[in-house]
């Protein structure tokens, strides 16, 4: 596999020729942020308050130029030091942060794995229950239906009808990723920070991950844990300061991924 | 062949790109359970903590007409209007859902961050819900307020029906400025800061307090421009149907329907054409 970023011309190249089919393509993806930097304002000049970029207005360039196909019934692990663009790259996949240049194509909507933004601390589980599986786009029927396994899953049942501000923070936790994880998707991301709660809870969260993976499409895995990228994935990309820095055999991927980290 | 041909030739979409508007609005129509839901939610959440829950629905209003009504009940002396304490009654009630819809609308969009960014869904729906808090707000509200116009020595007449279909149309007309102000917050932030003053601009410029014929009689063509306020529009109709010996120009219900349409039109067509922008973090 190469090295380095690829241009979309060197990844069609690769992918053109043999017959599997692709359910996402990242063409020469670009994201980034403007952030208002907290400096003094320029002095003297009159026109600071006005000219935003005056006031210090920083350029991030999160993801410079990423291109790569996915395929069918992959599972794509994603590496990459703290601030490498994993999070920007996840967040354009789903189409929630708006590329500055390139784009993603996808079969179907990909999903995140999340829902905790969604529901309001001061109603209580069951309430946050019904709100939660609405966001993710469940029917009220369909969530009558899940609402016993979401519950049972979250292991909540005696507080279901207390407010969620109550809930320890595992609880809470566990609360938000059993109405997460009730949903199937085709192409799936999953951020492996989602394994949460106490020791038991973490194993069967992590299994149940695995299943929601194994009835997925699609899953991209992000992750620092070399060990479960190399057990569960079939391919793995590792980004670099915003750049695609190789992508092909997970072995041959996290073993040079470890070399520049020592 | 390019990586963009090859993706359409595969029949890939662009993730996040904006659908087509009938596509957008029958997205939205079916998550009008997560819109009513979120509303219902947030206002039990909103005075679950008070020790009087949602009476403050009803007590926040009556203080404020209370207010109004001492204060610019003394300062207009004679030229206060006729039965003044229903005149304020109902303009401070319905005013209340209007500059709410605006002000809670214009920051659906800013102040949902986290959950736009992390869910996708079609963003009208957020102020949508807003308006349809607001609207649930509403009801209650209005039964207080029929309440007072009893006590004030209304009779009760037929004509009092027709608040039903004026209330719908002025939730429309609502939703069209909620969905006006929640896109230009996202374009500019500031405007929440303005907001405050924009509300209280309008506030007196309605007739929520005064009756304008009588304030502008030396200015005939100023009370001839207040025929096209539609907040004006909307108070004239509703103090013309509850108030004893209530008059207003018929013509304010075509007026102020136009209004509704256009503004909710307008709104629609505002909001949709900057569905990709809602979610970027700058």
């Amino acid at each position: 596999m190469a090295e380095s970023t690829k241009t979309g011309e060197e990844v069609l190249n690769e992918t053109a020729a043999d017959g599997r089919k692709p359910v996402v393509v990242v063409d020469s993806l670009h994201v980034k942020y403007q952030v208002h930097a907290g400096g003094r304002p320029v002095k003297g000049t009159g026109r600071a308050l006005l000219n935003r970029a005056g006031r210090g207005i920083r350029t991030v360039h999160a993801l410079k130029g990423v291109s790569f196909t996915a395929y069918e019934n992959e599972s794509i692990g994603i590496i990459g030091s703290n601030g490498s663009g994993k999070s920007t790259l996840m967040r354009a996949l789903v189409g929630l942060t708006p590329p500055s240049d390139g784009a993603v194509y996808a079969s179907s909507r990909p999903n995140l794995l999340g829902v905790g933004a969604a529901l309001i601390p001061d109603l209580s589980g069951e309430k946050n229950i019904q709100l939660g599986g609405l966001a993710l786009g469940f029917s009220k029927q369909e969530i009558g239906r899940l609402r016993d396994d979401i519950v049972e899953f979250a292991e909540l049942e005696d507080f279901i009808d207390l407010p969620m501000r109550t809930y320890s923070s595992g609880m809470q936790a566990r609360l938000k990723f059993a109405i997460a994880a009730s949903k199937q998707h085709e192409i799936l991301i999953v951020d492996e920070a989602l394994a949460v709660g106490d020791q038991r809870f973490r194993q069967r969260s992590e299994a149940r991950i695995r299943e929601i993976r194994e009835n997925a499409g699609t899953v991209f895995l992000v992750s620092h844990s070399m060990k479960s990228v190399l057990d569960t994935c079939s391919r793995v990309i590792w980004i670099n300061k915003g750049e695609l820095m190789m992508d092909g055999d997970p072995r041959e991927v996290v073993d040079a991924y470890k070399e520049t980290k020592k | 062949m390019s990586l963009v041909d090859y993706a359409h030739r595969n029949r890939l979409h662009r993730v996040g790109a904006r659908p087509s508007l009938p596509r957008y609005l029958a997205d939205a129509w079916s998550r009008r359970d997560f819109a009513i839901a979120m509303a219902k939610y947030k206002i039990e959440a909103a005075n679950q903590r008070n020790r009087l829950g949602m009476l403050w629905i009803f007590i926040k209003p009556t203080l404020n007409a209370l207010m109004y009504g001492l204060i610019f009940g003394v300062l207009q002396g004679s030229n206060r209007p006729e039965n003044f304490p229903m005149h304020v009654v109902i303009g401070v009630f319905l005013f209340e859902f209007f500059s709410t819809s605006m002000n809670n609308g214009a920051k659906s969009i800013t102040g949902n961050g986290a959950l736009v960014q992390s869910l996708a869904f079609p963003r009208i729906t957020l102020p949508l819900s807003t308006v349809i808090q607001q609207l649930m707000t509403l009801v209650p509200m209005l039964g207080v307020m029929v309440v007072y116009i009893l006590i004030l020595g209304a009779p009760i007449r037929a004509e009092w029906l027709l608040m039903i279909p004026l209330v719908a149309i002025f939730t429309v007309f609502n939703l069209g400025v909620a969905l006006i102000g929640a896109r230009l917050t996202v374009h500019i932030r500031d405007l929440t800061q303005l907001l405050p003053l924009v509300t209280r601009i309008l506030f007196y410029t309605s007739g929520v307090l005064f009756a304008i014929d009588r304030i502008l009689a030396p200015y005939p063509w100023a009370v001839a421009l207040f025929d096209f306020h539609p907040l004006h529009e909307v108070l004239s109709i509703a103090r013309g149907l509850l108030m004893p010996g209530g008059e207003f120009n018929p013509i304010y219900w075509l007026y102020f329907s136009v209004w509704a349409l256009a503004v909710f039109v307008a709104g629609v067509l505002f909001f949709w054409a900057a569905e990709e922008r809602y979610g970027r973090v700058d």
